[in-house]
This record gives C-alpha cells, structure tokens and sequence, in this order.
C-alpha cells in the first residue's frame, strides 16, 4: 500500500514561557524557566506550591465570554492554540474540503477545575442535586476537539487521546496515521491541558511524583541532575496541523517539516513506576525508526520524555543507549520539561513544536538547572545542559511516556523535495 | 421592579451575556436572548439555587420568557 506523505503547515502555542509560538521559541533558545508561586488556588497547605501556570492570558481577548463561561480552562486553552495554528498554516477555509479536515487535540485528564468545583459545589449543599447543565461538558476530556470542529467546520474525524503524559503524542500519530492512510487531508492535532487545580496538585503530591523545592521554583525542574526531586507541574496547549504533503504543495503552503515515523508501546509494568531497564521505551524509539524507515545515525536530536523524576530519566537514558548504541554520543539530547515544566497531556505537543523548532532554527534547546553531575548518567552523553547549542539537525526524536505505561515517540524530519 | 425580579434580570445578564435593556418581560430566552436548550436548563437551575427552592421539571418547561419566570417565582418562593 502507498502512504501519503506528511507534513506539518501550522504550530500554536500556549505555554508557561510564552502565549505565541515565537515567545514560546525565544524562552527555549534562551533557557527561561516558566516555574513560580502557584496563583491559581491558595496552594499554602501543599507540599509543593510552585508550578508552571501560562501567565497573562486574557481569554476574553480571544473567545467570546458567554462562550468561554461553558468552557474549562483546559478547553479554552486549546482553542487559543489551534486558532493561532489555523492562522499560521494560512488555511482558507473556503477552499479546502472541511469534510476531509479533521481533529484530534489530546488530554491527559479534561476539565478537572470544572469537576473539582462543581463535586465540591454539590458536597457543600443539601444533598439536593443541582448539577449544572454544562458540567459535563466542560468536564469530557475530548470536548476541546469538539469546540474545535463547532467553530470551524471540520467534519473529519474528531476525538481526543487520552493517555497520560503521551497523550498529545498519540493524537499527532494518529493524525499522522490517518493522512498517511488517504482517511484525511488536514490534521488539526496536539493537546491541552490545564491541572494546576487543589486535586490536580494534591493528587500527585500523594504519587510523590512532584519537585517539593518550594525555596527555588525556577531551578526545581532539573532532568539529569543528581538533587532532581520530580517533575514541575505545568499547564498550557500545543497544536500543529498536519497536511498531506501534495495537498500542501497544491496551495502553497509553508512547511515546517515532515514527520515520518512514530512508535506506541505498553510498559506492561507498573502503573506509575517506568520499567527499571526501560524495556518499554526502548521498543517505542526502535519502533518510531522502523517506522520511520531510519536508521538510529540518521537521528540528531532526542528531545526526551525528560521529567526530573528520579527514576523515569534514568531508564529512559538506558534505553537511548540502547537504541542508538555508539550514536548515542553524538546525539543532541534535552529535556525541554526543564523549561516548560510538564504540561501532561499537552507535553508531546509542545514538545513537538519545539523538535520541529529546533530543526527549523539549526539550535537545540537546553537542558536547564543542571548542577551538580549524577554518575547514574554516562558522562560521554551530551544532555545539551545551561545554554542551547547550535546543530544542523537532519531528524528529531521526541519521547512522552505516560502513567499506565504507555509510551509514545515521534519522528521529525527536515523537508526534502 | 420587586427583589425577585431584580436577581432574575441579573442572573439572566450574567449567565447569557445579554444588555440588561434586552430583559424584558416579554423577551424569550431562546428566541430573543440566544438562549440554547443547556442554557435554558442553566438558568433554571440558577433560579432554584438563588431562590432555594426547586422547580419541578413540567413546570421548568412551561418557563420561556422573563415574564414567566419572575411571576412563576413570585408565586412560589416564600417570603
């Protein structure tokens, strides 16, 4: 069977360093972290009480207020960033064939503000059950791909992937997959999320999953270091449209870059703890680069999973040494979460943007906060820490690795005719 | 105006994003005020918290304008 080729035409994003694309560019070039107090809730009983929140959004600028009333923020979120991606890739939307458009925004958990509130609401009361109407819909996890095709007319498929921290790079494989397929032309895809909520931090300050470095929010997010303590939560979304490759051509259409591979795997392990030899996240890269049709040396940049857990960077170094063996050395390899902290569900997405990025601009974002060596890490490996680094970059990699074991990894490619 | 027609036109304001000169007595909350099905169920809902009371739903349907609703809460809610 012939696969179509794909290519990407639009990125939008909205994140803890940066609202637009070209911010959101300049704060990963120049190592800006987004980490500060929490401003979202009074987080002072918390044991941690910083996060990576998206900072000056005004969302009335962007969606009409009796709109943005039936929507949570996650789903506002996400909006924004594939308005901005729409833009971007120029599409008119008299022109193009909206039946054969369609939209896959991934998220991790949905609109937990809005079930948070609205339980709390209810325990709070009589016990007489007064749910409002728009609960559940600003709650469902796939409503952001809903609004999405509402305001825009897409009527291709349209769903959510929900699968932890990989979601959004589910959603873009299975974008990838279905333009490849002839299934569709045009891939509105990424993901969105927005956590930073009592329950959100709360829940995994009870998995320990979170830094607790409550003195030092902006060098709390620390991949590869020895004193890392686990990751820094995040919010914010990340979109990119996927086009068929011709159809792309046929309306002259400015291309980031091709993606040409991805790779989805199960741990079959524990349903927090990543496998210990990264087992899992071996096979996934292994798979991404036979899908790819790649070789490991036709790699240049790893952009890793990379959250600052004392456990998940370890097996996951393991398992790029694994995979690319002696090319493992001279592999490019960061963890932009040092940065962005982790935005869950939309961290492949913005993770994403910044491989295609990086490629475009020649420049590998760092690796931040690192300061003190950890000898659990091969010291020949460059984790590109403290400042980007200038590199042709041929390919990118980029990993997100999700609770219950899954695993996803996705391949970039410099646009060649 | 009485206080229940007050809160009423506020709620209205709020939660459907109109002028408050669009709240007329006469005015349908889904033909004159942009109102959908959830919005009307919403607006119901508000009713019934602000005023502590609980509006059965074959009631619920026979409220369609602003009118309606402040004389159905009028001759309900205990003062």
């Amino acid at each position: 069977m012939n696969l179509r080729r794909v290519v990407v035409t639009g990125l939008g994003a909205l994140t803890p360093i940066g609202n637009t694309v070209p911010e959101f560019w300049n704060g990963l070039s120049n190592g800006v972290s987004g980490a500060g107090p929490i401003t979202r809730f009074d987080a002072s009983l918390f044991k941690t009480q910083f996060a990576c929140e998206v900072k000056n959004l005004d969302v009335d600028q962007f969606i009409d207020r009796k709109e943005a009333r039936k929507m949570d923020l996650f789903t506002q979120m996400g909006l924004i960033a594939a308005d901005q991606a729409i833009i971007d890739a120029g599409l008119d939307l008299e022109k193009i064939n909206l039946h054969r458009a369609g939209v896959i925004m991934g998220s991790g958990i949905g609109g937990l503000r809005s079930f948070q509130d609205e339980v709390t609401d209810f325990v709070k009361g009589d016990g007489t059950p007064r749910f409002n109407p728009f609960f559940i819909p600003k709650m469902i996890a796939d409503i952001c791909a809903g609004f999405i095709s509402i305001k825009y007319g897409f009527r291709g498929p349209n769903f959510v992937t929900v699968s932890a921290c990989a979601s959004a790079t589910n959603a873009i494989i299975d974008a990838f997959n279905y333009i490849r397929l002839g299934k569709a032309d045009i891939f509105v895809t990424g993901g969105t999320e927005a956590t930073i909520t009592e329950a959100g931090v709360g829940g995994f300050n009870a998995l320990k999953a979170l830094s607790q470095r409550n003195d030092s929010p902006t060098t709390a997010s620390r991949p590869f270091d020895k004193e890392r303590d686990g990751f820094v939560l995040g919010e914010g979304a990340g979109c990119l449209i996927l086009e068929d490759y011709d159809h792309a051509i046929a309306r002259g259409a400015k291309i980031y870059a091709e993606i040409v591979g991805g790779g989805m795997t199960a741990d079959a392990y524990h349903i927090t703890a990543p496998h210990p030899d990264g087992a899992g996240a071996t096979n996934v890269m292994l798979h991404a680069l036979e899908d790819a049709g790649m070789q490991p040396e036709d790699i240049d940049y790893v952009n890793v999973h990379g959250t600052s857990t004392p456990l998940g960077d370890v097996s996951e170094v393991k398992a790029i040494q694994k995979v690319f063996g002696e090319h493992a050395y001279k592999l490019n390899i960061s963890s932009t979460k040092s940065m962005t902290g982790h935005l869950l569900g939309a961290a492949g997405a913005i993770e994403a943007i910044a491989s295609i990025l990086s490629i475009q601009n020649s420049l590998v974002p760092p690796t931040i906060n690192h300061f003190t060596d950890d000898e659990e890490f091969d010291s020949k490996l460059n984790l590109t820490f403290n400042k980007a680094q200038k590199r042709e970059i041929r390919a990118a990699l980029s990993n997100t690795f999700g609770f219950g074991g899954h695993n996803a990894s996705v391949i970039f490619k410099k646009i060649s005719e | 105006m009485s206080d229940i027609a007050q809160k009423v036109k506020a709620i209205i304001v709020d939660k459907l994003g109109v002028e408050e000169s669009e709240v007329t007595p006469e005015a349908s909350f889904t033909n004159d005020l942009g109102a959908d099905s959830l919005d009307t169920v919403e607006l119901i809902m508000e009713f019934e918290k602000e005023f502590n009371i609980s509006i059965p739903d074959d009631q619920a349907e026979q409220i369609g304008t602003v009118g309606q609703a402040v004389s159905y809460l009028e001759a309900n809610v205990k003062s």
